[in-house]
């Protein structure tokens, strides 16, 4: 009995596999491949820019600085409801630079916001991007004991 | 596989009035003229999308005791259910009624169900008008079991869209209307599969065990499932 439904759900799963709509791989790729590009060139002239206005500025600083543009650019994007569809069209192109993190935790910030600051914001904000902080903050312990050790 | 899970009517109990509400793209589709009424604003002038839902519900049910020409003291048991936890829309759109209120929750199925339940007690005698109601919001529901609306992730093609309406009808002995004369309640049933992305698959099994088993799984249709 068991095992006669073990075989069955295969089967089923088997069918459905051979039958789901699949979506077309290269032309997605190649949305992202090139807005995820337009993102980094984007990052790169605001790069440029702040050091050429501000010519005695640390490079570092102008890291920093181009980051947080490009996180205002992004979360001000998903406020007026355009991210979402730039999402939607390039997929990785758009979620993996940045502003994809920056888009996730405004989006969160704004669909839980009828549930109040504290409980609402404060607590739902990090939905989505807190499970890629904690991976990030265990990968980098990690690599630093490898390299206390090393 | 015996089939006592459908049970028939002596008494047949008639839909004597619905309502229907529906949101904007619901109202775009190839259904829109039917149904009573379209919302323009998903929102439905309300500030969170939970309450729009709320506010659905309560719509229909006050449209379908209109529609069957009947008061609302003449109602004595409202049977609802949506997709939120605790089934929380219907508890509070059944606040504002001053009937007897139970909730059902079978998920795409609660409309059927609350239909069967109704139509058994209306039937049996027990109550004898009982109003049927249910409601889901998409962006509830997003919210709910998915992402946020603003998040930039692609959907895949199987994903399917949540409706957002609600519909309530009112069943009763006396009146004309389309009658209920049977009724299958149905069992769970688990295919085994964990596309969340795929409700479609997880739901055809069912709907027709044993037709779905002939068709794809021959050998082992004999067995008994």
């Amino acid at each position: 009995m068991q095992l006669d439904e073990k075989k069955r759900n295969e089967a089923y799963n088997r069918y459905v596999k051979s039958r789901i709509p699949k979506t077309k791989p290269w032309p997605s790729l190649f949305n992202s491949f090139w807005v995820g590009g337009l993102i980094c060139c984007l990052g790169q002239g605001i790069n440029d820019l702040i050091l050429l206005w501000f010519p005695n500025m640390a490079e570092q600083n102008a890291w920093a600085y181009t980051l947080i543009v490009l996180i205002f650019i992004a979360s001000f994007l998903t406020g007026i409801g355009v991210y979402d569809k730039i999402g939607k069209f390039a997929g990785g192109g758009s979620i993996v630079p940045i502003t994809g993190f920056s888009n996730s935790i405004t989006s969160s910030a704004l669909e839980f916001k009828h549930e109040g600051v504290i409980y609402g914001i404060c607590v739902k904000m990090f939905n989505i991007a807190g499970p890629v902080i904690v991976t990030g903050i265990v990968a980098s312990i990690v690599v630093g004991i490898i390299y206390l050790f090393v | 596989m015996k089939a006592n899970q459908t049970v028939k009517f002596k008494n047949k109990p008639i839909i004597i009035g619905s309502y229907s509400i529906v949101g904007p793209k619901e109202g775009k589709g190839s259904f829109g003229p039917y149904f009573n009424y379209v919302v323009n604003d998903d929102s439905f002038g309300e500030d969170s999308y939970e309450k729009a839902e709320k506010k659905m519900l309560i719509s229909s049910i006050v449209g379908a005791i209109e529609d069957a020409k009947i008061k609302p003291n003449d109602v004595n048991l409202l049977l609802a259910g949506d997709l939120l936890n605790q089934i929380i829309s219907s508890s509070y759109a059944a606040r504002n009624f001053n009937f007897a209120y139970l909730g059902v929750f079978g998920a795409c199925s609660t409309m059927a169900e609350s239909m069967a339940i109704g139509a058994s007690l209306v039937d049996g005698g027990q109550f004898e008008t009982v109003v049927c109601a249910t409601g889901s919001h998409f962006s509830t529901a997003e919210r709910q079991f998915r992402f946020p609306l603003e998040l930039g992730n692609q959907r895949p093609p199987t994903s399917q869209w949540t409706v957002t309406g609600a519909g309530a009808c009112v069943l009763s002995l006396k009146g004309r209307g389309p009658r209920i004369s049977m009724a299958t309640f149905g069992k769970v049933i688990d295919f085994g599969v964990k596309d969340v992305n795929d409700m479609g698959a997880v739901m055809a099994p069912a709907i027709d065990i044993i037709g779905l088993c002939g068709m794809i799984l021959p050998r082992i249709s004999n067995t008994k499932i």
